[in-house]
């Protein structure tokens, strides 16, 4: 009897491991919690509400949740309408429908004025076996170009619990990767608070330092306990803001004879590994950055484990490419 | 048109000190007068840049002075006073108008319009907000005036401000998907405080609208989508001032659209019967011709 094949499963599958610790929709309750203490937040979503665990935020709040419907030029206009007379909008949809469908919107209405808008993009990078219909391998891409336009692509839920306040805090336009459903809960074993612009070093190591963002610091930390075992000594720095980026951290880390490796659940175009070599380049820090994510193409359908594996986001696969590159 | 004696003033303050409600006479006269000084504003803005959306800003005069004399709620020396009705100009590239209602409006000083689409002005070609008190969004990606204006009626609602917000907006515009989309949301949201202003002039960049794409049946589309909808001739004063009187007459909680058919170029007959161009050509001679027209057809 052939083996079962693994199946694409549901849209928004939940990428976390077997026996992993996880927290349920962290966004929607930081987003509550939050509410509750300010009355200007309010929260809009393109008929996403469901799955983007803004549903947990509209049970609370029912008076304080628009429903825009399929319409992310709207959202998003409206959401730039909300802020300009004091509202401080989480507006949420899918990072492709975000990104490539409404950018004008967010451009426009958003960013050029400096409101404060908060875009919350579901299924980041590869986070759902349909294909590029929903895949936003290059939402980062896209969106480091806007002026003045924050990016957080957060790891874990308690990266997105600290967040949310931070995002409402901050006073201009933010957009944050989300990771809904259940959520891995990994970062409160380590001595570390989400801080908006700061990379913080999880881990330090003599041989190897790994630079991530997002789920990929999750297989980072998973990866250098590998790696460990072939003796290979590697420092973790999580850097969940994307833009701007922690120019200094990077900067200390990188002055060093360690290979330096970039992670990050996004295209290997334009996302975190050109920030880190462009920020490298432009200080006169040059030096090699081996840039792992996912590759410059459309992805296949499928299981998010197998796709994971195939394009090299999973934690064997990171594991071997460091060895590959250390030769 | 009936006459009205008394204009049933709305709510509360407007621009100019105007304590007593004004007879439908002195509305009429009021908004003409202030009209004409609009248009020599935009000929005299026309004339410092050399060239503009003079046709365009020209067809939209009545409108904008029955808006800013007659209708909209603001402290010209205040532009961000919250309890300001928002006057939202999405078409970007009108500003030329706008700049001469907010001068009329008393938001900007008359001599500043000479600085016009000049390097280092507050008065550029395409309407920003950074730039211009009064200017509530900068308009000109066509399309995303009235989302916006969604999301502040919302908003005001929201926070019990009953402020109104006025979207002003063009056929063209309504080519682009957002405005459909907006109209949908206003509808389903109930958002009584809302006025979309078309300007139906017929003609977009590439040429009249009916050639490039058609928008027929525009009363029938906007009370389609649940809209409460009144067209006029939008260079007919009074008739513009009783369109604007009739939109209160609708459901409480249904958004209002006021199509206005204009001609572009009004009120100088040299522009009005110019071969039509999104971006109208006008030789040095000619402005003070049009500044003569302007003056004889007034008498």
């Amino acid at each position: 009897m052939t083996k079962k094949r693994l199946t694409t499963s549901a849209m928004i599958a939940s990428f976390a491991e077997e026996g992993q610790r996880t927290t349920a929709a962290p966004f929607g309750h930081a987003l509550s919690g939050l509410a509750a203490q300010r009355d200007e937040i309010v929260g809009l979503t393109a008929d996403l509400g469901k799955y983007t665990d803004m549903h947990i935020f509209a049970e609370s709040f029912p008076a304080r949740y628009y429903q825009m419907g399929m319409a992310e030029q709207l959202l998003f206009g409206a959401a730039a309408g909300m802020a300009e007379v004091g509202l401080v909008p989480f507006a949420s949809t899918y990072s492709v429908f975000a990104t490539r469908r409404a950018y004008d919107s967010l451009c426009l209405d958003i960013a050029e004025p400096g409101l404060n808008v908060n875009i919350v993009g579901g299924l980041p990078g590869l986070t759902t076996g349909y294909g590029p219909s929903h895949q936003a391998t290059e939402d980062l891409a896209i969106l480091r170009g806007v002026p003045g336009l924050t990016i957080v692509d957060p790891c874990d839920s308690v990266d997105i619990e600290q967040a949310v306040p931070a995002l409402a805090d901050s006073a201009g336009p933010t957009y944050l990767r989300l990771l809904r459903g259940k959520v891995p809960t990994v970062l409160d074993e380590y001595d570390y608070r989400f801080e908006l612009g700061k990379a913080a070093e999880l881990r330090s190591g003599g041989d190897v330092v790994l630079v991530s963002s997002g789920l990929m610091t999750m297989r980072a930390l998973d990866a250098a306990q590998k790696l460990a075992e072939h003796r290979v000594d590697t420092a973790v720095v999580h850097c969940p803001t994307i833009k701007p980026l922690d120019t200094e951290t990077i900067l200390r880390v990188a002055d060093s004879g360690r290979m330096l490796a970039t992670l990050e659940n996004h295209s290997v175009v334009g996302g975190l590994a050109e920030s880190v070599a462009s920020t490298l380049v432009t200080n006169n820090a040059t030096r090699g950055v081996v840039p792992i994510g996912l590759p410059d193409e459309f992805l296949a359908a499928g299981a998010l484990p197998t796709l994971h594996d195939r394009y090299g986001l999973s934690t064997d696969r990171i594991v071997k490419r460091v060895l590959e590159e250390l030769g | 048109m009936t006459e009205q004696t008394v204009h049933p003033v709305p709510r509360g303050v407007r621009g100019h000190a105007e304590p007593a409600p004004a007879s439908w006479q002195e509305r009429v006269s009021t908004v003409a007068a202030s009209a004409h000084r609009m248009r020599h504003h935009i000929i005299d803005m026309g004339e410092a840049q050399g060239q503009g959306y003079v046709g365009q800003a020209l067809g939209v005069t009545d409108l904008l002075a029955a808006v800013y004399r007659d209708q909209l709620r603001y402290h010209p020396e205040d532009p961000h006073w919250p309890g300001r009705d928002r006057f939202l100009l999405s078409i970007g590239h009108y500003a030329i108008a706008l700049y001469a209602a907010l001068a009329e409006a008393g938001v900007l000083e008359v001599e500043e319009l000479a600085t016009y689409g000049a390097d280092e002005s507050r008065l550029p070609m395409s309407g920003m907000a950074s730039y211009t008190p009064g200017m509530e969004i900068s308009g000109g990606s066509l399309g995303h005036g009235l989302p916006v204006a969604v999301g502040m009626a919302l908003g005001l609602r929201h926070r019990g401000n009953d402020a109104l917000v006025y979207n002003f907006l063009s056929d063209g515009e309504l080519n682009e998907g957002a405005t459909w989309e907006a109209a949908m949301g206003a509808a389903h949201h109930g958002l009584g405080n809302l006025v979309a202003v078309v300007d139906i002039n017929a003609l977009q960049a590439d040429g009249p609208t009916a050639s490039v794409l058609s928008v027929d049946a525009l009363v029938e589309k906007w009370q389609a989508f649940g809209w409460h909808a009144v067209r006029v001739d939008g260079n007919d004063i009074a008739e513009l001032l009783h369109a604007f009187d009739r939109l209160r007459d609708c459901e409480e909680r249904q958004p209002r659209v006021l199509l206005c058919d204009t001609t572009i170029g009004k009120g100088v007959p040299l522009l009005e019967n110019r071969e039509r161009a999104h971006f109208m050509r006008v030789d040095e001679h000619e402005w003070q011709i049009a500044r003569e027209q302007l003056d004889g057809s007034a008498r």
